[in-house]
């Protein structure tokens, strides 16, 4: 199947993009394509490459490169809501691009499920 | 309203198909950024031609409350941009009985025409959907 996938939430606070990086890897694991995963509200707080967690803990935003360096998978950070919440392409982790909410439209189109994380 | 995104000419209406999109809205309209940013994801899939519904339910219900004043909270007032749907051809605008009633509130209360459904009719108008995003 094809899936598309919405983060609606950032690192930490909320388990949602552990979920939605869990579900995307499981997905890709299973033989199923991820058309695009597309980061809302919070959920572009994912792509700040300036995160360093401690390291005993997981590195959501280097997870969710290491899956767009393995796997190709398109990680889309919505540009309006970046732009509100202070990132932009000088602080952009690698493997992620800002574009617009028109990709998540065309997300819901191109895919057969839209899976939505959020809180 | 210069925040609104301009609506698109149709050479870019790239994609070509048009899905069911039906936002669900349950989070009041401040406190928070959903109902916000929930209606800046409905304007694009109306500017992309999609069909699209918008719910309204639990606390979701105060997003299209008429005379909304946050301003004294230092929030932006972004209410009227509800009004602005119809010219975007979002004409499917659905409150929960449920929740609204629970709230004391009346269809007379609405900045907007909605219509009014249960969550038996809610229940069955969403398995009609493609794409249900939820905020």
């Amino acid at each position: 199947m094809k899936f598309g996938v919405l983060v609606n939430e950032g690192p930490f606070t909320h388990q949602c993009s552990d979920s939605a990086y869990q579900f995307t890897k499981a997905a890709l694991e299973k033989g199923h394509e991820i058309f695009r995963v597309f980061f809302y509200y919070d959920g572009v707080n994912n792509a700040n490459k300036l995160a360093e967690p401690p390291s005993d803990d997981r590195n959501l935003t280097a997870n969710w490169s290491a899956l767009a360096e393995e796997h190709g998978v398109d990680l889309v950070v919505c540009v309006a809501a970046a732009l509100r919440r202070g990132l932009n392409d000088d602080i952009l982790a690698p493997g992620f691009r800002i574009s617009g909410l028109g990709q998540l439209i065309e997300a819901g189109i191109q895919a057969d499920r839209l899976v939505t994380f959020g809180d | 309203m210069s925040d609104l995104p301009p609506i698109p000419p149709d050479d870019e209406d790239e994609f070509g198909v048009v899905k069911k999109f039906c936002y669900v809205n349950r989070k009041a309209p401040y406190g928070t950024v959903y109902a916000l940013e929930s209606l800046e994801m409905v304007l694009i899939a109306a500017a992309f031609d999609q069909d699209v519904s918008v719910v309204f339910m639990d606390d979701g219900v105060y997003q299209i409350k008429s005379e909304q004043a946050p301003e004294a909270a230092g929030m932006k007032n972004f209410s009227k941009t509800y009004r602005a749907l119809e010219g975007y051809d979002v004409e499917k605008l659905y409150v929960s009985k449920e929740s609204m009633e629970e709230r004391g509130l009346t269809t007379d209360d609405f900045l907007v025409d909605v219509e009014v459904l249960d969550h038996a009719a809610l229940s069955a108008l969403m398995a009609e959907q493609e794409v249900v995003i939820t905020s």
